[in-house]
């Protein structure tokens, strides 16, 4: 379970997120929508400690992340991939994804958890020794998600996973992240523009806007509301 | 893609490890045959490429693996250097012990000032490196009772047992350092540590969300590129003779880092071809040339630079990863085009006469049954 309360974080005089509470149950996706400035990325920012929060709290499985470092908190079974899907570029695929597991198991243990993100994203075996600049926009994608799995995360934050990517890669993907939340273990937090699709696989929404919280309710009731998807949403 | 498939006993081990430590008996082998054929002064010279690709090689971890600039290595090796200063002044004690500890008194200094230092990027650290190398000769004038001021200190080479040349010992001694020092470095960056190192380079956010500690991470990189340059001065001291801050002037960092650049940053191997042109050109290459043009000896003096700076500029324009990269490309381009026309004259035999071609393999295209295509 996750819990976000009243966090607040600003930039100089500019405050990106005033007082935001919200909670995503374990096992479920839940989607946080919001216009360009809303303080989508902030939060998964703040909450996965690369930017720090000056106000309230997150709490996580025990840990309050608020002032824990970027790595403890990846140690503590937190995964964020954020914007753009930031891969090291210089690096073969082979080795982005070793790199994810690199403290967490011995190398045999790696092997196996490499060959199951090389089952989830196909794509990804078959440029297993490409560099990580060679691959596409969809498989850097992927690449990113694969090596945020890798480590076994609990919890997945994603930001604008389907960025720049063809409307069927983007299906492609939002089909894994609902395959990879029916095992009951991954809580994912997604973030997208891309409200439609996103709602299509959460089960809980929250809409951003301004930095404040305007709605938290199931997908389905966000997806149903005309006013707020003409308001916020912009479909 | 075409690969070219070797007999297994040809074949390079597959573990790093057994790799590297090939390549160090190959080298000590090469050396030590090479250092019993060359005059006193050209084993001494060899010590020195010895001396040098120690502190490069550190650099190298430091600036093309982990991407910290640092033109303050001088700095380190004077510390090194001062530590076995100080130790022969005050005790007599083993070699091996003394050299280990300039390691670990220079280590200790990086780590002092890699926690602030590794804060910083790009010209900050560089401007920060500057000042170390710049800040020593007023350390040593200030404390010249401990420093020896500008006398220095005396350091006396090591003794060699039996009747073998005191020259050739002590050229021995730096290059098994050498040796030891660039196995476990090349160790060092295949293991998780390199990859980090790497990844940190290339994406510091990237890096802290894979769960790599990244400010530790560049406190190691630039702990042992201290370490590194701490032995390479305490090993050039053992060759010079005497400690002062005349032997660690802000140039010798600046000759490091282009040593470094040259030989082709986050290499190991490039360390040798960098050592070898910071020793040869600014010293003995330049002056033949100068010797050759009948220069006048201002002009001879003054050339060293001058020819550094072009063959910097030369190996930037054509070969931008240093003579390792080059080197590494050309043997890519050979080995590609070579097999791509045995292929070629292959396939056109099978076509010209296709029931022939099995008999054909016994004949002077044998070796193409050496290749295959992935």
């Amino acid at each position: 379970m996750l819990e976000v309360s009243e966090l607040s974080v600003s930039f100089g005089a500019v405050s990106a997120l005033k007082g935001v509470s919200l909670q995503a149950r374990t096992g479920s996706i839940t989607a946080v929508l919001g216009a360009n400035g809303a303080g989508k990325t902030t939060l998964l920012r703040a909450i996965s400690g690369l930017v720090k929060a000056h106000a309230g709290s997150v709490r996580y499985d025990k840990h309050e992340l608020v002032g824990m470092s970027v790595e403890r908190i990846v140690r503590a079974g937190v995964s964020h991939v954020p914007e753009g899907g930031s891969v090291i570029a210089e690096m073969t695929v082979a080795e982005n994804l070793q790199l994810g597991a690199v403290w967490r198991y011995g190398r045999r243990e790696r092997q196996r958890r490499i060959g199951e993100i090389y089952e989830i994203f196909p794509a990804l075996a078959t440029r297993a020794k490409q560099h990580a600049s060679t691959l596409s926009g969809g498989e850097r994608q992927m690449l990113a998600i694969g090596r945020a799995l890798v480590s076994r995360p609990s919890l997945l934050l994603l930001d604008e996973p389907s960025l720049g990517l063809a409307p069927l890669v983007t299906a492609g993907l939002m089909a894994v992240l609902a395959d990879l939340s029916k095992g009951g273990e991954i809580t994912t937090v997604l973030v997208e523009q891309n409200a439609r699709s996103a709602l299509s696989i959460a089960s809980w929404a929250v809409v951003l806007n301004l930095g404040t919280v305007v709605v938290s309710d199931s997908a389905d009731a966000v997806a149903g509301d005309a006013d707020l998807r003409h308001h916020f949403l912009g479909f | 893609m075409i690969k070219l498939r070797l007999p297994g006993w040809a074949r390079l081990p597959r573990q790093p490890m057994l790799r590297h430590l090939l390549f160090g008996a190959l080298g000590a082998l090469f050396f030590y045959l090479l250092s019993n054929s060359l005059s006193s002064f050209n084993n001494f010279q060899l010590g020195e490429v010895a001396v040098y690709a120690i502190a490069i090689a550190g650099l190298s971890v430091l600036t093309g693996v982990n991407g910290q600039i640092s033109l303050g290595q001088g700095a380190f090796l004077a510390v090194g250097a001062y530590t076995i200063g100080e130790l022969e002044v005050h005790q007599s004690i083993n070699l091996v012990f003394q050299l280990l500890i300039a390691v670990a008194v220079s280590a200790a200094v990086g780590f002092i000032i890699a926690v602030p230092a590794t804060r910083l990027r790009g010209p900050y650290l560089a401007g920060m490196t500057l000042l170390l190398a710049l800040a020593l000769p007023f350390l040593s004038d200030k404390y010249s009772s401990f420093f020896g001021g500008d006398q220095g200190l005396i350091t006396l080479p090591p003794d060699a047992p039996g009747s073998i040349d005191p020259q050739k010992w002590l050229t021995w001694i730096q290059l098994l350092c050498a040796l030891i020092v660039l196995v476990l470095l090349g160790n060092l960056l295949s293991s998780r540590f390199g990859r980090s190192f790497r990844a940190v380079r290339d994406n510091e956010v990237a890096a802290s969300l894979a769960g790599v500690h990244v400010a530790r991470t560049k406190v190691i990189a630039f702990v042992i590129s201290a370490a590194c340059a701490g032995l390479s001065g305490a090993l050039l001291v053992l060759s010079t003779g005497v400690v002062n801050t005349g032997e660690f002037p802000l140039s010798l960092s600046i000759y490091i880092l282009a040593g470094m650049v040259l030989g082709g940053a986050g290499t190991l191997t490039g360390a040798w071809w960098g050592a070898i042109l910071v020793v040869y050109l600014p010293n003995q290459w330049s002056q033949s040339l100068a010797n050759a043009f009948h220069a006048n000896h201002l002009v001879g003096a003054n050339l060293a630079v001058i020819v550094f700076g072009a063959v910097l500029i030369i190996v930037m324009l054509l070969a931008p990863a240093g003579v390792q990269g080059g080197l590494r490309w050309l043997g890519h381009r050979l080995v590609t085009v070579s097999t791509v026309t045995k292929l070629g004259s292959n396939i056109s035999v099978a076509l010209q006469d296709q029931p022939a071609s099995k008999q054909d393999r016994g004949g002077p295209d044998s070796e193409t049954a050496a290749t295959s295509v992935d």
